[in-house]
């Protein structure tokens, strides 16, 4: 007994896996200790703005920055002139496309970049700004994407003749590329001889990540010793470095590039854009360092919109509720250039795991990606790789094809979910889930909102409805997701031709402390706290005694950074194999210790202990002293090792959401009444930092779903350029949710966990539209855009002739 | 633009400086004083990440010229921890896990510490409306409720001790 709870003493000191540990960063961040890029102050440091443009298409016929320059405390005005000779007015787009630094001849959307002021103070420089004199003529503007591609009007001259593009043949000048998954001809038979076909056209509005800290960077030139510092709101750090080099010609080891606190990224900073660029370029001009942060208007108007797809879907079953094929063609705008984030060979992410949770034996997904005059971006939201996309679409043809068959949407959904046994399953379009319990989760969701119940007192109220006693509707919104997270594998997955593997490198201290650095960066997730915890559980040193460092890369291995929840998936268990290596070199050192072989020594939670004689053992604490005072036959000084990690598959987190939402015919406003969201993320390393992950990611989707989106008029004008048109819920709007959970390991990966914080915003969204679908099923909607502010859902309710 | 001086009294300490009239507070504080706590996430006085307390009330420094702030008493997240330690604001964020990047901490903390004094027992809902004009895009808000209800509790409970 006295054994048993002393081992459990010495397992809660390792804080270690499963701990709800305290986050190691708070201390720093609640005192405004924080120290994020616009806080980087630098001697001699000018501040850049730009000269955007009013217009969403127009020719830029001249610019003058005389008056700019004549301004006291202007120190330059950068122009696509400027940047031709060092070939920088044009910079590659992660998705193989290209685009302007600075606007060279046209600009293609609202708020282009189109001069960079740099002047002793932001005061100065907005001044400047305004003084800088830019002749346009204007063109014709497309903001629609199918107009667009059948429009005679060219928005990219400069490849407007090229037939192929970075993904194969364009086939009209506003066309980018065609992407293909499945069997087409296959499903189009099985769809022509189902008994029953359910088609819809489901739109995910362009909306924005919108973090609560905009994007920005200082670059610092030194020229006497040639090395360029560059600070910044950076997702990927080392992919920075290795574009900033190409593009610049700086060798590599001459960049330091720096991820500082970063307040938020959910996709947003994830690419490089003109300002990251153009700062460099004026420090390298100017001799100085330049910082440029973007105002929040520029946030919206600028830097990297999400989502933007049009998904036409056709779904056939048999009349049993069987489903037996899915075809779905997206019309994806794209905006002026193709800027996507996505890994290389995936110009629509890994949209393709589009047939969601449910058995589908055969599917197709064509994409078609369009030009039109809007911003560029198409960054994955709070989501891996247009995953968000795909499982909503698969939600509402689920929930559309219940309509067809006048079925229960849970049930429709029980009946042709992937079984247990089936997993490691093949999908139709080709991806292997590695793991998930699909039932269990939902039948305990079901059982925790007490479904039946609900279902009945629905038809209860649309009676009551009817009968003029109540103005309220009820709406019960399902969702069952499948996430695909962790790019990942090497061989397919890539970023500018680096593969996607992480890292993780571990130094243990003499005295039996340690510090691991990797090749990710926290935007708010705890990776310091958490990627601890994960290590302390391997090498038996308390996580308190662990600092993590991420985000320098003068001093971090190579990663590919923090995005599409692919931390904990690659890096972490990259933390997890750099701390099998060091464990397996302390058993040498313990076994020299002990005077034992190797194989006669146990690993017990922080120690080696000699097989059958518990009372000899040697610490990780007493065998990092030796591992630096005592010459070990056959064993190097010191205690490091480095992990880089090519994880052999994705995970496949899941989970069900069920809300509850009551509404307003008259007014159209809503109420959620109850949020249940249940989780099944594998192995949980700290389950305190998952449910803050859940409620942030559930708050976004509620903002997605039910107000928010980045609008254009038909001149292209952007209509929400500011917090007070992009809606973003306070905490009176936010509901109070309740998390929940199963444990579904995953068997490729080292302590079998998944990915967590995109998950509430991939099955959020679903679960909040398909309550307001749900909500007027029974007065005959089948399907209405978001998002669903009150307008649009008094709007849904009109135009069912329910205001009499 | 000709700079005027200006006396702020920031967590307790006097100070002149020069700002041009057209200086936001927020600038002023941030850049002249070096106090980088408040953030800056939008500068149309719709995030609240600026969050300072002046004279008694919750400001959002983008939004007020520091001239306007002229013999002003401000209190920013740098002046609310005490002596003996973080304030149970701040203990209690850390606690309820009420920040993930925490960029909007200092305004969300420098709000409560200002809607607790005007109401020391406030219900959910109060605290929900209390903190309205502070957006928060990480944390979904629930564990920043739950820690503003916990330090009330606290703050009650060492009042009542105290009497
Ligand atoms: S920066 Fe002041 S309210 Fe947003
Ligand atoms: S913690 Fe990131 S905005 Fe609130």
């Amino acid at each position: 007994m006295k054994d048993l709870e002393d081992r459990q003493e010495r397992i809660d000191n390792l804080k270690g896996l499963g701990c709800s540990r305290k986050r190691v960063e708070d201390a720093r961040f609640t005192q405004g200790k924080g120290n994020y890029v616009d806080d980087v102050n630098l001697p001699g440091m000018l501040h850049g703005d730009f000269v955007r443009s009013p217009y969403a298409h127009a020719r830029v016929k001249s610019i003058n920055i005389d008056a700019a320059m004549a301004l006291d405390g202007v120190v330059a005005v950068l122009t696509a002139k400027d940047l031709e000779p060092l070939s920088l007015h044009w910079m590659p787009t992660l998705a193989g496309d290209k685009q302007m630094v600075l606007a060279d001849g046209k600009v293609l959307f609202q708020g282009q970049e189109v001069a960079f002021v740099v002047a002793k103070d932001r005061y100065v420089a907005a001044d400047a700004v305004e003084l800088v004199e830019v002749e346009y003529e204007e063109l014709p503007v497309l903001v629609d994407p199918f107009e667009a591609l059948q429009s005679d009007i060219v928005l990219r001259e400069d490849i407007k003749d090229e037939k192929e593009g970075a993904h194969g043949a364009r086939r009209h000048h506003n066309h980018i590329f065609l992407w293909e998954e499945g069997d087409k001809d296959a499903t189009e038979q099985v769809l022509d001889e189902a008994e029953v076909v359910a088609e819809e056209m489901v739109y995910y509005h362009r909306t924005h990540p919108c973090p609560l800290e905009p994007c920005g960077s200082v670059a610092s030139m030194d020229k006497i010793n040639g090395k360029l510092t560059l600070w910044g709101t950076f997702q990927a750090p080392h992919v920075v470095r290795t574009v900033a080099s190409l593009l610049s010609g700086i060798e590599e080891h001459n960049i330091r590039v720096i991820s500082p606190d970063i307040g938020g990224g959910f996709g947003n900073k994830v690419g490089v854009y003109p300002g990251y660029v153009c700062s460099i370029v004026a420090s390298i001009v100017t001799g100085q360092p330049v910082k440029w942060i973007e105002d929040r208007m520029e946030n919206l108007m600028a830097t990297a919109f999400a989502r933007d797809y049009w998904m036409k879907g056709k779904i056939s079953a048999t009349k049993d509720g069987k489903i037996t094929g899915l075809h779905c063609h997206v019309t994806a705008d794209h905006g002026a250039f193709d800027a996507c984030a996505d890994p290389t060979k995936f110009p629509a992410g890994f949209f393709h795991i589009c047939t969601g949770s449910y058995d589908i034996p055969v599917a197709y997904v064509g994409v078609d990606g369009v030009y039109t005059n809007k911003a560029p971006g198409g960054v994955a939201y709070r989501c891996s790789f247009r995953v968000t996309e795909a499982a909503y679409f698969i939600e509402r043809m689920i929930e559309v094809l219940a309509i067809e068959l006048n079925m229960d949407a849970a049930e429709l959904r029980r009946i042709n979910f992937i079984k247990a046994d089936q997993f490691p399953y093949q999908s139709a379009l080709g991806w292997e889930y590695d793991s998930g319990d699909y039932h269990t989760a939902w039948d305990k969701a079901l059982a925790a909102v007490k479904y039946d119940d609900l279902r009945a007192e629905q038809a209860q109220r649309v009676e009551d409805f009817k009968a003029g006693k109540t103005r309220k509707l009820l709406g019960i919104g399902l969702t069952h997701f499948t996430e695909i997270v962790g790019a990942g594998p090497v061989k397919n997955c890539d970023i500018l031709g680096m593969g996607m593997f992480d890292s993780c490198e571990i130094r243990i201290h003499p005295t039996g402390s340690a510090i691991a650095r990797l090749g990710t960066i926290s935007q708010g997730q705890g990776h310091a706290t958490t990627f601890a915890q994960i290590l302390a559980s391997e090498i038996g040193l308390s996580a308190d005694s662990i600092t993590i460092e991420e985000g320098d890369t003068d001093t971090a291995p190579y990663g590919l950074g923090t995005y599409g929840s692919r931390s904990t998936p690659v890096a972490g268990a990259a933390t997890a194999m750099a701390g099998r290596k060091i464990r397996a070199k302390a058993q040498m050192i313990a076994a020299y210790l002990l005077e034992v072989h190797d194989n006669d020594l146990e690993w017990d939670v922080d120690r080696f202990v000699v097989k059958g004689a518990p009372e000899r053992f040697k610490t990780m604490k007493d065998i990092a002293y030796a591992a630096y005072n005592q010459a070990i036959p056959g064993v190097e000084p010191g205690l490091e090792a480095v992990s880089y990690y090519d994880p052999p598959n994705m995970t496949y987190p899941f989970g069900a959401y069920i809300c509850v939402m009551e509404i307003d015919a008259d007014t159209g406003e809503h109420e959620i009444r109850q949020f249940y969201a249940l989780d099944d993320c594998g192995t949980r390393i700290n389950p305190m930092v998952i449910e803050g992950q859940v409620h942030g990611g559930l708050t976004e989707a509620l903002a997605i779903a039910m107000g928010q989106e980045i609008a254009y008029d038909d001149m292209g004008n952007c209509k929400t350029g500011t917090l007070m048109d992009f809606f973003i819920p306070t905490a009176v709007e936010t509901p109070h949710y309740t998390t929940d959970h199963t444990e579904t390991p995953s068997p490729h990966h080292p302590i079998g966990a998944k990915g967590v914080g995109e998950s509430p915003n991939v099955g959020g969204v679903p679960a909040f539209s398909n309550a307001v679908h749900d909500a007027f099923r029974a007065f005959g909607l089948r399907q209405s855009h978001m998002p669903h502010d009150h307008w649009r859902i008094w709007k849904i309710a009109n135009d069912l002739g329910l205001h009499g | 633009m000709g700079k005027q001086i200006i006396t702020l009294t920031v967590n307790g300490e006097k100070h002149e400086v020069a700002a041009e009239p057209r200086e936001l507070l927020v600038h002023t504080l941030r850049e002249t004083l070096n106090l980088r706590g408040p953030h800056v996430g939008c500068e149309t006085s719709h995030c609240g990440a600026c969050t300072v307390d002046i004279d008694g009330k919750s400001v959002k420094s983008c939004t007020m010229f520091a001239a306007q702030a002229d013999g002003a008493e401000i209190t920013t997240i740098e002046g609310i921890a005490t002596p003996d330690g973080m304030h149970v604001l701040q203990e209690m964020f850390r606690e309820h896990h009420g920040l993930q990047c925490g960029y909007c901490t200092p305004g969300m903390i420098t709000r409560a510490y200002r809607l607790l004094q005007e109401n020391p027992n406030p219900t959910e809902e109060e605290v929900r409306f209390g903190i309205a004009g502070n957006l928060c895009r990480c944390t979904g808000y629930q564990n920043i409720v739950k820690a503003i209800l916990a330090a009330a509790a606290e703050m009650n409970a060492a009042r009542e001790a105290a009497q």
